[in-house]
């Protein structure tokens, strides 16, 4: 039980399904009601997809897990009507500061580019994002969340998946079109298709803890390399709203990993780090060995896996929970498209594609920093205390301290939904990569740029245009046309979008660049908006 | 560029002289750490990643 919050208890509730006995075919089943199944029934709703998500517990996540939300993590959140929220309750934070032994090695600044509507970085306890969400979803009539539901077999059907499902009234069957697996990185599901899951588990242990008390450090992440309160290893601290920080000490791979996680052996732990005698209690605390993994296909038949059941990373970086939403972001709209037979279903291994291409990414910067925390032999310890020594003095050595790089989203650069410029582009942002943010005026109202689109395709244009929309069959992109539905007052709209009179890019509806161009072309607009559908 | 394998320095005795009193009065565990901040802050000097990945290879290549 934790001191500062009272974990909700969800009512289980027996489907009428299963109470009739009848076997009903569903369009969509997401299995995991963590942030990532939970944004996923979201995002599915927003799009009018109607969704039946099953959890085999009736509460939020236990311990803190997830801390830290990067901003185009905020921003998805925002577009499903809970990134306010989470940005008001967070820590915002963007100083990181490295230490190594008892000095300041450097520190780096995350530099939050002014006049966007979300922060660089928030921390906030995994449990309260899980909250929001399952407040939002309540008012959402497309989501049926189910409580108590266990997957015990699943079963790929031509064209549709028949799911074994456990609850306390005994076992019956569901059928779904389409099935997401967002049961984390001890995938049920991963198991039950039979996918290959491969990677690496690094040969050390971390002790997590989560306490209680009140400090006027200011809110900025500290990491420290072989500390005097904890010699040999390394520590991260991060502030947590309501008064929790969480402290992140690294064990070494001999440790006693039950031993470890008893509070005996914490208390002193953080008592010598704290180097004083304030009060302070412990939260909550587990001890983890990290691994870097990637499932072999984001795509199974009709089953499709988001978050750490497709990829998992160590917690350096922050990747896991801010790479699972950017997952559902990715595919969300394309399942749309499908399921309303709008697109074939290679816009769905366009998921893949684009997904895998970003849980890469994010392996690889984990796996260097951990190999920086971690290093593997005597000779790659020599070579990082080597660099921490240098840093103090030399800026390029900066560059190499290697503590977690933060969570970026990966720009999907060849994507084959993306139209390659015709021209040079100087500037603005390139296809593939997520829109810019900037403040705007929308009917004489203070307004933010990205607010106005991620409802389907939109198109954005600094000239006149002779047109409210382009279509590609039965699909519309809305024109969006600045001087007209929307006011680049400071001019911050064009500076970011590199715009010219005329410049027009085509926005999807996970408010990635699919296509721009120098004048409005509606015929090239439109075979942009076909390719990025994959037809 | 290529990595240049022909001499390069004036006075190579000067140079190798230097080079060993840097660490003459080094223990074993200094000297392998000095070691390393010098092949950073060479390889940084260098920059040029083609470079530096043939002199890896050179170095590491026949021990």
């Amino acid at each position: 039980m934790l001191k500062t919050y009272t974990h909700p208890r969800f009512s289980y509730k027996q489907s009428p399904e299963q109470k009739a006995g009848e076997i009903l075919r569903h369009k969509l089943v997401i299995i995991g009601a963590g942030p990532v199944g939970l944004a996923a029934a979201l995002d599915a709703a927003n799009q009018g997809l109607p969704c039946v998500i099953l959890d085999d517990n009736d509460t939020v996540s236990m311990g803190s897990r997830a801390v830290c939300y990067a901003k185009r993590t905020l921003e998805v959140l925002d577009r499903l009507g809970v990134g306010e929220r989470m940005a008001a309750k967070g820590v915002n934070w963007k100083l990181g500061k490295v230490f190594f032994k008892d000095a300041l090695s450097y520190q780096f600044d995350l530099l939050p580019e002014a006049d966007n509507k979300m922060p660089a970085m928030i921390n906030l306890q995994q449990y309260y994002l899980e909250e929001y969400m399952v407040e939002a979803i309540s008012r959402k009539q497309q989501v049926d969340l189910r409580w108590k539901h266990k997957i015990t077999a699943l079963e790929q059907k031509d064209g549709y998946v028949a799911l074994t499902v456990e609850t306390p009234d005994g076992v019956f069957t569901m059928e779904a079109d389409w099935v997401l697996a967002c049961d984390g990185a001890n995938s049920s599901v991963r198991n039950m298709v039979g996918a290959q899951w491969a990677g690496q588990a690094f040969q050390d242990r971390f002790l997590i803890a989560d306490v209680i008390m009140s400090a006027e450090y200011p809110p900025e992440r500290w990491f420290w390399f072989d500390p005097p309160f904890h010699p040999n290893q390394s520590v991260l601290l991060h502030r947590q709203p309501d008064d929790v920080w969480r402290i992140d000490f690294q064990l070494g791979w001999d440790c006693d990993a039950a031993e470890e996680k008893k509070p005996e052996s914490i208390i002193p732990r953080v008592r010598a780090m704290l180097g004083d005698d304030r009060p302070f209690e412990l939260e909550w605390a587990s001890v983890y060995q990290f691994a870097c993994r990637r499932i072999d296909n984001f795509r199974y038949g009709r089953v499709i896996f988001a978050g750490d059941s497709a990829h998992q990373v160590s917690p350096f970086g922050a990747r896991g929970a801010n790479s699972g939403v950017q997952d559902t972001d990715n595919l969300m709209w394309k399942l749309k498209l499908v399921v309303d037979g709008d697109a074939s279903e290679a816009l769905i291994d366009s998921y893949h594609e684009e997904r895998a291409f970003a849980a890469d990414d994010n392996i690889l910067n984990s796996t260097r920093s951990t190999d920086f925390i971690t290093p593997k032999t005597p000779s790659s310890r020599l070579y990082r205390d080597a660099v921490l020594r240098l840093a103090h003095e030399c800026p390029f050595a900066r560059r190499l301290v290697n503590s977690g790089r933060l969570s970026m989203p990966t720009p999907y650069a060849n994507s084959s939904l993306n139209t390659p410029d015709e021209e040079p582009f100087p500037g603005g942002v390139a296809p593939g990569t997520n829109a810019a943010d900037a403040p705007v005026r929308v009917h004489d109202q203070d307004a933010w740029f990205l607010n106005q689109t991620g409802r389907g395709f939109t198109v954005l244009s600094f000239g006149p245009v002779p047109a409210e929309y382009v279509a590609f069959g039965r699909v519309q992109a809305k024109v969006l046309e600045v001087g007209k539905d929307i006011e680049d007052v400071s001019g911050h709209l064009a500076i970011r979008y590199g715009a010219d009179p005329g410049t027009t890019y085509l926005i999807r509806p996970d408010q990635y660049i699919a296509a721009r161009w120098k004048r409005f072309d509606k015929a090239k607009i439109s075979r942009a908006l076909a390719r990025a559908m994959a037809s | 560029m290529d990595l240049n394998l022909n001499p390069n320095i004036d006075d190579p005795d000067g140079f190798y002289k230097e080079l060993i009193d840097s660490q003459r009065r080094m223990n074993d565990t200094e000297a392998a750490m000095m070691n390393c901040k010098l092949v950073l802050i060479l390889a940084n000097h260098i920059g040029d990643r083609e470079v530096i990945r043939s002199a890896l290879r050179m170095a590491g290549g026949r021990l």
